[in-house]
């Protein structure tokens, strides 16, 4: 479920995304500050982070348990994954919250 | 003597093939894979057009190098595949397209329509218009 949930948004996010930079590329650092940085904008940003963190998270988990086999490594290899993931959303969160209003 | 066994046992390889639902399956997978890999391309090239004048020219510049306009085509299949198998699969889930000739003919759109997206970037990139 949380797979699904999670995709819609992204699908709906990355299209709007998408038509955005498409329709109106901006055509500086300034355009493109400002439109990060608008409240909603913004907040759309960081929701598509964990929503995108997460699907990435039940998608290479199911990668791993199907492909690992030995028990340890397995563990092992999760937690680094999620490790990762989590450095991940820190660093995506500090580029946001650098522009944000 | 005769065999116990009469199938035959030489594969011919032109012969048997994955159903196209399999390989929709499997590229899904691979797609995600590679799209799994572009997240902290993706966040280093946010971090850096956000940061000042010069990481936006930076990116501009990055993202009109012919390796990485090449790279992207590949993101762009990827993206579609993944986007369109997975939508395949919500309908799926809701009943719709359920059955073997449905299932097989969505396969199909999907696979056809993400090398499509995939080959429409290229033209872009050639300069078609």
């Amino acid at each position: 479920m949380l797979q699904r949930l999670t995709a819609l948004y992204l699908a709906l996010f990355l299209v709007y995304l998408l038509a955005h930079l498409i329709l109106s590329p901006p055509g500086s650092v300034h355009e493109w500050r400002a439109w990060v940085g608008d409240p909603l904008v913004n907040g759309a940003w960081a929701v598509f982070f964990a929503a995108l963190l997460m699907h990435a998270w039940v998608g290479v988990r199911d990668v791993v348990m199907d492909y690992l086999g030995p028990a340890g490594l397995r563990l092992v290899v999760l937690f680094a994954l999620g490790l990762y993931l989590f450095a991940l959303g820190y660093w995506a969160l500090v580029v946001l919250l650098a522009v944000a209003p | 003597m005769t065999s116990r066994d009469p199938r035959p046992v030489a594969l011919d390889l032109f012969r048997i093939h994955f159903p196209v639902s399999a390989v929709v399956s499997i590229l899904h997978r691979l797609s995600g894979l590679l799209l799994f890999l572009g997240i902290p391309v993706a966040v280093y090239l946010l971090e850096r057009s956000l940061a000042d004048a010069r990481g936006f020219a930076r990116v501009q510049g990055l993202l009109a190098t012919p390796a990485l306009r090449l790279f992207g085509v590949l993101v762009a299949w990827a993206f579609s595949h993944h986007l369109l198998a997975g939508l395949r699969y919500l309908l799926i889930d809701l009943d719709i397209g359920v059955d073997r000739a449905a299932a097989r003919a969505g396969a199909w759109v999907v696979s056809v329509a993400a090398v499509v997206v995939a080959v429409v970037c290229l033209a872009r990139l050639g300069g078609l218009w």
